[in-house]
């Protein structure tokens, strides 16, 4: 059976619309406009909203959250503004990519991105060089951030719990 | 509206890779009687964290907030990213009782509660309507006349204007317009001006961002830019820093220098090129300045 022939919900679309920023998704009545609007669109064949949002009404859920395609949405919020329908684009794809990360889908910028904010607080690293720097440069130096409190609040959000694949972010 | 006063949001990326946009920022707000309060342990701002967790990505954002109304102070955010997702969180926990109070919950972890009671600006909104045109006008002493740049206000600063409650047009923005003309410079008008610099995506594709860059900077040239001005340090890495890739990449020549927009203001209110920090530009503006000196 083809996608077109099951019906335009699923068990996928539910959980999708029952996730904070995905409630819009089910509005989508694939007019285009979306894609029409997009810059990464534009320039590449491997991405399109509409196809996004297509696929996960239809309930291709292995499809989309093991792919690739839901990370190249540069978070423009074009199709967002565009959208007749107003889907919450942008965030129905955040709310994709949440999906995707909790099933061990993660791009290495995000396990990079998860050990700064695991270890510092934040996704640039503090240096000896860059704070060296900034002395020059006449610039406060910078405080580390509280790592007492953000180890908390990493443990309360199930951050913790996110299984990155260590060491690939090198 | 006399009260100047913010708590200064640097972010992850400005104070490590772009201190030009830190330095040229301090100078300008300074002359222009803008006091900045260092923001104390201050974290991540929670826009990278967004992809992974929605629920983090709140929490670390409010954070931040309740710092910000610990101190009494509305932040004052340089970077697009920082802006949308702390003016987004406190917009979102302000509205959303449930919400907040899944968000109180984490927070109260550490002891913190959010309450609502601050706000969050960018530095253009701080220029555009708190310090006003008149005042940064009267601040002008050398009109950067006959020069033409191209403005790029990026995405965060404009949409989701379900957010950003400031006026301005998503799919043709006028803020930072306004603010480049009152340099004495003309800001020249090029297709599809609103659109994405396509950084956000740079850590998992490279070649897609590049043509989208490469394709903006063509639209500028062709609008016979002399310079680009941005204000958020991720549009700056893609057109400044990557620029000279982007162009080995298609094989093409821009030499487009890209400036923070405090610097273009900063020159014309007198400061010099190095006080501004515009010899750490990736791109040189050697030709711009050239034609400063001799207007």
């Amino acid at each position: 059976m083809t996608y077109e022939e099951k019906s335009v919900s699923s068990k996928f679309s539910d959980e999708i619309r029952h996730r904070l920023g995905g409630e819009t998704i089910a509005f989508c009545y694939q007019c285009g406009t979306c894609a029409s609007s997009c810059p990464v669109a534009k320039v590449t064949d491997k991405y399109n909203p509409r196809e996004i949002i297509k696929l996960s009404l239809l309930g291709a859920r292995k499809e989309i959250v093991a792919g690739d395609t839901i990370w190249l949405c540069c978070s423009c919020y074009n199709c967002q503004e565009r959208c007749p329908q107003e889907v919450e684009i942008a965030d129905v794809i955040y709310t994709l990519r949440n999906i995707a990360i909790q099933e061990g889908n993660v791009p290495d910028i995000y396990v990079a991105f998860a050990e700064g904010i695991s270890n510092e607080g934040r996704i640039v690293p503090v240096s000896k060089f860059a704070e060296k720097k900034r002395e020059e440069y006449g610039l406060p130096p910078i405080k580390p951030a509280n790592m007492d409190a953000l180890r908390k609040i990493l443990q309360a959000t199930s951050f913790s719990k996110i299984q990155f694949k260590k060491g690939e972010a090198q | 509206m006399s009260e100047t006063k913010y708590l200064l949001f640097l972010g992850c990326v400005i104070p490590y890779r772009l201190s030009s946009y830190e330095i040229s920022t301090r100078k300008v707000l300074a002359k222009l009687g803008v006091d900045v309060v260092e923001m104390p342990e201050f974290n991540c701002c929670g826009y990278p964290m967004d992809s992974v967790n929605h629920d983090l990505m709140l929490t670390l954002a409010a954070r931040n907030l309740c710092v910000a109304e610990k101190q009494g102070l509305e932040i004052l955010a340089l970077c697009n990213g920082c802006f949308c997702s702390l003016n987004e969180t406190n917009k979102m926990l302000k509205e959303d009782k449930e919400l907040r109070e899944k968000i109180n919950g984490y927070l109260k972890e550490i002891n913190m509660e959010f309450k609502g009671t601050t706000e969050v600006k960018h530095l253009v909104h701080v220029l555009a309507e708190d310090v006003r045109f008149e005042k940064i006008k009267n601040a002008v002493k050398r009109p950067l006349t006959n020069l033409y740049v191209a403005q790029h206000s990026g995405c965060h600063l404009v949409r989701p204007t379900k957010f950003v409650e400031h006026g301005d047009d998503p799919e043709n923005p006028k803020m930072l317009k306004d603010l480049i003309k009152l340099t004495g410079a003309e800001c020249v008008d090029y297709q599809d001006e609103a659109r994405c610099c396509g950084n956000p995506i740079i850590g998992v594709n490279e070649e897609v961002p590049f043509e989208m860059a490469r394709e903006k900077l063509d639209h500028m040239r062709v609008a016979k830019a002399e310079a680009m001005i941005t204000v958020c340090p991720f549009c700056h890495l893609m057109f400044d820093l990557n620029q000279p890739r982007i162009e080995k990449t298609f094989n093409e020549k821009f030499e487009m220098p890209v400036l923070h927009y405090p610097q273009l203001l900063g020159l014309a209110m007198g400061f010099s090129p190095e006080e501004l920090a515009l010899n750490t530009l990736r791109v040189k503006p050697v030709k711009l300045l050239e034609k400063l000196r001799t207007n």
